[in-house]
């Protein structure tokens, strides 16, 4: 999972796509996974810090990252594959 | 080092701050408790979902309403309406804070009685009156408001029979100036059928004619209309009155007041859209008092009003099932709630609130209700907060039809149960089980082999 290059992320969560046009807002927790993959870490290292910091269920995790990243994917945020 | 409370991650997209149909981001309101009962503790006790009705708030809102129209107006007696809801234990609160019966089918009407009801405080309306309905409706001295000629001849030969004053009023229907115009319910005004119809009364012997009665549609949004309504029945006392010297007794308005519900493709919600209790009352009221009606024979004013006294006092709580992602992106959240426990999702935006704290992120969110069918929608577009399956959620502002209107399809219908004013919670209805309709069905002999 990479995200494009030319996406920027400002500190408090908007997103803004050069390409399109069009921003985005992220809660906290979308904002720092996006901050991650932007640093290109592998899904394994995004689960691992989540969980080292937010009381949540390993589960429940997997079933709202896959979601996240299928919304990245809708919004054309991600690179092809 | 502690771990910091989770939430879901989500992104949307901006849309140059336009409202769109999901409308304006609002700030999420959650409730947690229904009065003083948390509504987790609820749903744990009476399994979910479960209906929620709170004898204060109809206790409440029934005074707040009596009090409008009874210091505008000498002559008031609300009559409840029974298809609203028609719970018994609704049903003796409404009695015990004073209000008579106002019933439209046998059914109701046996239920009326068996609230404990005099059949001299019960009116009878609608257009479906058998026979018997109409035998007993005499002989108990019920108000029968007859809808149509046919039955106005039944009701003369009911009353010849048994040899009995049958007291009686007319449904009338008219231009009030709202749209819809009712006009399949009674005789209309406009075009003399009315008159008509009073003149064929006044003529019999065994009927009295004792009131004029109109419903002139519901969820009336222009408290104006009540006027016109008013002025026009009034019109018809005085034309009674000066041909035949006869005292109308009462004037009845119907129902119709519209509740706080948001209307679908309403622009502003009911809350600050719809008219008070006090704009109604202040329009029928100065009408009356301003018809060329004798100051001393001003006639009571009935009221039939359903929806706006029982709405606000009912809820529905449950549980979500499910959270999906549409094909075009849109998340969807599965409830246990479907269409069938919520008819009036069909014209209502009704509120979805969460039961527990959420973050203050919403997502564009169809809501969907459990049926496996295309049209169980409960909100096809609301910006809605990330709940978990399992998470709960308050339904306000359902206390109306619903649990008369409602259907059962493919899982029984939920307990009804009732927060007192002494504190406690009553199941006032218990859910159905598999028993409920195995015991209704029949199996024919040949089909009924093992
Ligand atoms: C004759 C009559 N009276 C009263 C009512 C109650 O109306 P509402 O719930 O709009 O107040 C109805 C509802 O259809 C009705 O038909």
């Amino acid at each position: 999972m990479k995200l494009k290059s030319n996406i920027a992320i400002s500190d408090s969560g908007f997103i803004f796509d050069p390409v399109s046009g069009d921003s985005y807002t992220l809660n906290p927790i979308g904002k720092e996974i996006l901050s991650l993959l932007k640093g290109n870490k592998s899904d394994k290292e995004i689960s691992d810090f989540i969980f080292e910091k937010y009381d949540i269920e390993e589960s429940i995790f997997e079933k709202n990252y896959y979601d996240f990243i299928g919304m990245l994917s809708h919004h054309n945020l991600l690179e092809e594959l | 080092m502690e771990k910091l409370k989770y939430e879901r991650p989500i992104i949307n997209k901006i849309n140059a701050g336009v409202p769109d149909k999901f409308g304006m981001k609002v700030r999420t309101q959650i409730m947690p408790k229904i009065e003083n009962h948390s509504v987790k503790e609820l749903i744990k006790n009476y399994g979910s979902p479960v209906y929620v009705i709170s004898e204060k708030i109809i206790r409440d809102t029934y005074k707040e309403a009596y009090q409008a129209f009874s210091t505008r107006y000498p002559k008031v007696q609300f009559a409840w309406s029974y298809k609203t809801n028609y719970l018994d234990a609704v049903c003796k609160i409404f009695h015990d804070e004073g209000s008579w019966a106002e019933v439209v089918s046998g059914f109701e009407y046996n239920k009326a009685l068996s609230n404990g009801v005099s059949g001299s405080k019960i009116i009878f309306n609608g257009p479906d009156k058998s026979d018997d309905d109409l035998e007993q409706a005499v002989l108990n001295n019920s108000f029968i408001h007859i809808d149509h000629f046919d039955e106005l001849y039944s009701l003369i030969k009911i009353s010849n029979r048994l040899k009995k004053t049958a007291k009686v009023a007319i449904r009338v229907n008219m231009d009030a100036g709202i749209y819809p115009q009712w006009d399949r319910f009674g005789f209309n005004y406009e075009n003399g059928e009315a008159w008509n119809a009073l003149n064929r009364i006044m003529l019999s012997e065994n009927l009295e004619l004792v009131g004029l009665h109109t419903h002139i549609g519901t969820y009336i949004m222009t408290a104006s209309a009540y006027g016109v309504a008013a002025a026009k029945l009034a019109d018809l006392a005085v034309r009674v009155q000066k041909k035949f010297n006869h005292t109308i007794k009462y004037i009845d308005l119907g129902g119709g007041f519209a509740s706080k519900n948001t209307l679908k493709g309403a622009y502003l919600p009911g809350k600050d859209t719809c008219p008070s209790f006090d704009d109604y009352a202040e329009s029928m009221t100065n009408a009356l008092i301003n018809s060329e009606i004798e100051p001393d024979k001003l006639p009571t004013l009935f009221l039939e009003t359903g929806r706006a006294l029982i709405d606000d006092a009912g809820y529905i709580i449950g549980t979500v099932l499910a959270n999906k992602r549409l094909a075009n992106g849109r998340r969807s959240t599965i409830i246990d709630v479907g269409v069938n426990l919520l008819f009036t999702s069909f014209w209502y935006e009704h509120d979805v609130l969460p039961a527990q704290e959420t973050s203050q992120q919403t997502e564009d969110t169809t809501i969907y209700g459990p049926l496996c069918m295309n049209i169980d929608v409960i909100r096809a577009a609301i910006q809605f907060p990330l709940l978990q399956k399992d998470d709960n959620f308050v339904i306000p502002r359902i206390g109306a039809y619903n649990m008369t209107q409602w259907m059962q399809f493919i899982t029984l219908r939920p307990n009804i149960i009732l927060l007192g004013v002494d504190g406690n919670v009553h199941v006032i209805r218990e859910k159905e089980t598999s028993e409920t309709f195995k015991n209704a069905e029949k199996m024919p002999k040949h089909l009924d082999k093992k």
